[in-house]
């Protein structure tokens, strides 16, 4: 547990850390985004589509990217996937390379 | 709300143990096939000081196969900054009158004398820490006597914010911030270490949040030119034992390409406003890295149209080479060419109370790392 804590303490002084959020109301370029119960102002200026209710990963007082809640479902079907079905029939993540 | 937030993005599930102990029994399997392809043993580096923490934080280290290495690469901003970028750091921190404001991160690393902005705000300094550029923004337009400077490093995660901030400053007309802009680019730094021919980096875990503003064709050449597997990865420890199962497989099929575990928050494309922004607002440049020098086209100054932003230029704070610290193997660290075990001061004359390197000071380093949740 301890290492867990000391973990969380450090989040803060992560450079490259962003962290999910819910943006729970909007006005003018700015957001109130609900991070698991801690409300922080957030700029919207890096995801001018961000509306209500979207998720964002945030990072130093900006929303960097859009979330999407179904691509984390499958993220979570794909490790059960590679991680419990055994070898061979994997489910692969899509690939990134081509255009 | 807040449960479905929960459920969806930072749930248990995320670390469930279960899977993350099925995880590691399918990379014990897979890693002596990969080993027989390199020849020995499998070196895959994580290239981002958030992977660095959240693999230490996990204990999966020392659960990983011992054909399989996991090295720190060059993507810990702090680490990487060169040591004369941290001398003009504390050169503008010794100017009277001006707010210098940073993430915490940098308070703690020393520039070629001895000293940090830690001690320079002992000796009258007014260094302060904030959480977003935009913090220091406003302290800007509410203290419009004063001088404000944001200490901007780091990579392509944090140019657009730190850009943003900028834009912001120059909408309100703020005459009174500035930046610096030590950025430095992750394709590019990913290029130096595969034209090494000491190079032997069998496959990289590349950085989620970096990759959610360029996307991940930048990473292309390093599959086709160079041949070496990539998987971008997000932070989760599941994330993590995923991205090294991929890496893995694609070691043993001999197929190397950008694959993207962290699907849910990269685009191929990434993000276009981010890039957008960070065009106008930045032009790529030669950039100092430590132990490595200046390197054409590997970071990011202030464009034409926002030089006036730039608090280099703003307060004529000049550059010279600086030697790094005595005894120091930061440099080869950040390049894979050493793990913090390696170094004669790792433990002993370099804590973190009493760091020597920026591998110990950053919370992202892997020195810092290894002391703190063992190697």
């Amino acid at each position: 547990m301890a290492r867990r804590r000391v973990w969380r303490e450090n989040k803060g002084n992560l450079m490259c850390l962003a962290v999910p959020g819910r943006i729970i109301s909007m006005k003018k370029g700015s957001a109130e985004v609900d991070f698991s119960g801690i409300k922080r102002a957030v700029s919207l200026d890096l995801v001018p589509a961000a509306k209500k209710g979207d998720y964002v990963l945030v990072h130093a007082g900006f929303a960097i990217q859009l979330l999407d809640p179904g691509e984390a479902v499958k993220t979570l079907e794909l490790f059960k996937g590679i991680f419990s079905e055994g070898p061979g029939d994997a489910p692969q993540a899509p690939a990134a390379g081509k255009p | 709300m807040k449960t479905a937030a929960r459920g969806r993005f930072s749930s248990p599930l995320w670390r469930d143990r279960a899977l993350a102990a099925s995880a590691l029994s399918e990379i014990a399997r897979l890693a002596p096939s990969a080993a027989a392809k390199t020849g020995g043993r499998v070196n895959f580096m994580e290239v981002c000081g958030t992977h660095t923490m959240a693999i230490a934080a996990s204990g999966m280290r020392g659960l990983l196969p011992k054909e399989l290495r996991m090295l720190s690469g060059p993507g810990c901003p702090v680490c990487v900054t060169s040591q004369g970028d941290i001398d003009r750091v504390l050169a503008l921190a010794a100017i009277p009158g001006i707010i210098i404001t940073t993430f915490g991160d940098m308070l703690k690393v020393k520039g070629s004398k001895g000293l940090d902005l830690h001690s320079a705000r002992e000796r009258g300094a007014d260094v302060r820490v904030v959480y977003s550029p935009l913090d220091a923004v406003a302290l800007a337009a509410a203290e419009p006597e004063r001088e404000v400077v944001f200490i901007g490093v780091g990579f392509e995660t944090t140019a657009p914010v730190i850009g943003g901030a900028v834009v912001r400053a120059k909408k309100l007309g703020l005459k009174n911030f500035s930046s610096t802009a030590f950025f430095k680019l992750v394709p590019p730094a990913l290029e130096l270490l595969l034209s090494d021919p000491e190079n032997k980096i069998h496959g990289f875990m590349l950085p989620g949040h970096v990759s959610a503003i360029i996307g991940t064709g930048p990473y292309r050449f390093v599959a086709e030119k160079y041949r070496v597997p990539c998987v971008v990865t997000g932070f989760e420890p599941l994330d993590i034992l995923a991205g090294i199962n991929m890496l893995l497989k694609q070691v043993i099929s001999g197929k190397p390409r950008v694959e993207d575990e962290y699907f849910r928050a990269v685009r191929q494309d990434g993000n276009p406003a981010a890039l957008k922004l960070m065009r106008e607002v930045f032009s790529v440049s030669a950039a100092s890295w430590r132990a490595i020098g200046a390197v054409k086209n590997t970071g990011l100054v202030f464009s034409g149209a926002y030089a006036s932003f730039d608090a280099v230029k703003r307060f004529k704070i000049k550059y010279a080479e600086a030697p790094e610290p005595k005894g120091c193997l930061c440099g080869k660290i950040l390049l894979g060419k050493a793990l913090p075990s390696d170094c004669r001061l790792f433990g002993k004359a370099c804590t973190p109370s009493n760091a020597v390197g920026p591998c110990m000071v950053s919370s992202e380093g892997a020195c810092a790392a290894w002391v703190k949740y063992g190697g």
